[in-house]
């Protein structure tokens, strides 16, 4: 049993909210994402969960206990660092051991729990190196070794894969995620990656600002983005923004400058309101293609290609609609030039709505 | 592509450290030469014919070994030693707690006290020693080694403060966090994890307090009175020059001893050193 509860957390510096009214319940077993630009406030709730940062306000309960005032010792966590902080004067096995050491484990104990999470990392022949006799990866690993030899409650990362390089990083992304499986131990994670963030969470927890924008699992996330803030973070690349007016009787339609789409009756309902306002659009990148015969008038634009960048498995074409920009992800067989006069679809049923002044999803 | 002419490797590079080795080398050739010349040349006139003022064909020991018998030398240098050894020792230890303290805590006017620590390093001892030698008086510690255990801590603890407080500086915050997390109080993190990374800075603050502490005058020369509590620094001077003969051979001969630990202490741990005094440590 150790769910993690965040109560009503804030944490003030001096002049800086850093974190606002943070309420969040981290599962049993669950391992929960929090991703964010930098300055956003993740880390600072993780280190408050940790015990490293104090709390301004609020509460914090990992399992049953309520941990305001515990030290980072007794709260029975483990953290990863971006930086390893692994023990430069100890060596690997050492550096594994020291939290064990520190709770006086019988060494026997120790030499069993180290040994097993040497095997599961596949770090045994590093055991009697210094840290700085390992590659980046290699350092990574122990730092997860010397976390998982613990058996805690709670896995805490801080953007620990941020120090590795790219190919690296996808590798170790997976073996965190096997690991996890294996484990079956709370874990938080905080990363500015939002790659990381979908493929590793179960649920992923978008902050800006200091205040929570949108809990819930990748998926829904991607889907049904709560507002503009988290259409625009999630994805890669971003969803396009476009400014309309809501118009029409009957056929809603939006009116953008240089473009102009129908309204599928599905969301008629909600932006019947906004009639005759201004509007946001987010289309994705992914749900523009071009056009073929078959495609319907309402749903059809024309743009102007601005630019094409081939990325092998696919062409992402960036087209000007009028003075919109737009992004459009499109099949890498399709052969087309700077300057080059498109028409693009969209898939009707998977546009977004922001209402402009809240930025709100309608 | 720039050429590298010979010349300008000479003008820029060769000739310039050459004339400072010379510069900075000879007063210890001098200092060696003097201690072991025999008294007929050493009181000769320089215009005398033979004479050889950069060398001698007839050296000799007898300065050390009047300098051993003669005089109370070798007290001075256990004097000098103890007084280094413990004073280094209590600054250490202070300098430590300080600097971490300065360098990790969070508390109001931690700023200013740092700087203030600093102040006090630049007040000079030649004014210092006025209200100094009232208090040793006071406690009734003048002709002690105590005088001096208790006074240099003065000017060492701010210096050893500094240099570690910079040192731990450049120690990733993260190490210390790490190890609390693991279950290691901050004091434990401090004494199992920060010290002994912090090993270099240590070492040259060590070094530097005792060499400071080894070669120190002022102090020396105003608290000590008795020819047998001295100090080298102040004994080579006060006893080998009697009313207005000085005793060359025997001063530089107790010179000469009184700089070799310095010397042996710092070409063991010259590395240490340097990387002390630069700061580098990788997590």
């Amino acid at each position: 049993m150790a769910q993690v509860l965040m109560k009503d957390l804030n944490k003030k510096y001096d002049e800086v909210h850093a974190v606002k009214d943070v309420n969040l319940h981290v599962r049993d077993k669950e391992f929960v994402v929090l991703v964010g630009p930098s300055g956003c406030g993740k880390s600072t709730t993780l280190r408050m969960v940790a015990g490293l940062e104090e709390i301004t306000a609020g509460e914090i309960a990992i399992g049953d206990r309520v941990v305001n005032d515990l030290p980072p010792k007794d709260r029975d966590i483990a953290m990863v660092f971006q930086n390893y902080a692994l023990y430069p004067h100890m060596t690997v096995y050492d550096n594994m051991a020291f939290g064990l050491k520190m709770r006086k484990f019988p060494k026997a104990e120790i030499q069993k729990r180290v040994r097993d999470a040497a095997e599961i990392l596949g770090i045994q022949d590093l055991l009697k190196r210094k840290p700085r006799q390992l590659s980046g990866g290699q350092r990574q690993r122990v730092a997860v070794g010397r976390a998982i030899v613990r058996h805690p409650q709670v896995f805490l990362f801080d953007e620990p894969l941020s120090n590795l390089d790219a190919k690296l990083r996808v590798q170790m992304r997976v073996e965190l995620k096997r690991l996890h499986d294996r484990l079956e131990t709370t874990a938080i994670y905080v990363t500015h990656d939002q790659v990381e963030a979908m493929t590793l969470g179960d649920r992923v927890v978008v902050m800006k600002d200091g205040w929570i924008q949108q809990v819930g699992e990748p998926m829904e996330l991607y889907t049904r983005p709560a507002n503009r803030f988290v259409a625009g973070f999630i994805g890669s690349p971003a969803m396009n923004f476009v400014d309309v007016t809501i118009q029409g009787d009957g056929n809603l339609t939006a009116q953008g400058t240089g473009l102009r789409l129908g309204i599928p009756p599905s969301l008629a309902g909600q932006l019947g309101p906004y009639k005759g306002q201004r509007v946001t659009l987010g289309v994705r990148p992914e749900d523009l293609r071009l056009a073929t015969g078959a495609d319907q008038a309402p749903f059809v634009f024309d743009a102007v290609v601005d630019v094409v960048e081939p990325l092998g498995s696919e062409i992402l074409l960036d087209v000007k609609a009028g003075p919109n920009s737009l992004v459009a992800r499109v099949e890498p067989t399709v052969r087309l030039k700077v300057h080059d006069a498109v028409r693009l679809a969209v898939n009707p049923e998977r546009l977004h709505f922001f209402d402009t002044t809240s930025e709100k999803a309608i | 592509m720039v050429i590298e002419r010979p010349w300008k490797r000479w003008v820029y590079f060769y000739i310039p450290l050459t004339l400072f080795i010379i510069g900075t080398l000879f007063p210890f050739y001098w200092m060696l030469i003097t201690a072991i010349r025999p008294d007929a040349e050493l009181y000769r006139s320089w215009r005398a014919v033979n004479n050889a003022p950069f060398w001698t064909l007839h050296p000799t020991l007898e300065h050390f070994r009047d300098l051993f018998e003669k005089t109370t030398f070798p007290y001075w240098l256990w004097n000098t030693f103890f007084i280094a050894v413990v004073s280094t020792g209590i600054s250490l230890f202070c300098g430590l707690l300080a600097g971490y303290a300065l360098a990790r805590l969070k508390f109001p006017m931690a700023g200013t006290l740092g700087t203030s620590i600093f102040v006090t390093y630049l007040v000079p001892p030649t004014l210092l020693f006025i209200p100094l030698a009232d208090i040793i008086r006071n406690f009734q510690l003048g002709n002690t080694p105590w005088a001096l255990i208790l006074t240099y801590p003065t000017f060492l603890i701010p210096f050893c403060t500094w240099l570690l407080m910079g040192y731990f500086k450049t120690i990733p915050k993260e190490l210390e966090e790490c190890a609390r997390i693991d279950g290691a109080t901050r004091f434990g993190a401090m004494t199992r994890i920060i010290f002994p990374i912090a090993v270099p800075g240590i070492l040259s603050a060590g070094i530097f307090a005792f060499t400071l502490s080894w070669n120190e005058f002022i102090y020396a020369l105003v608290f000590l009175s008795s020819p047998e509590r001295k100090t080298v620094p102040v004994g080579v001077v006060s006893e080998m020059i009697r009313g207005d003969i000085y005793f060359w051979g025997q001063l530089m001969a107790g010179a000469l001893l009184g700089s070799i630990p310095v010397a042996l202490v710092y070409s063991f741990f010259v590395e240490y050193y340097v990387t002390g005094l630069t700061g580098s440590v990788k997590g």
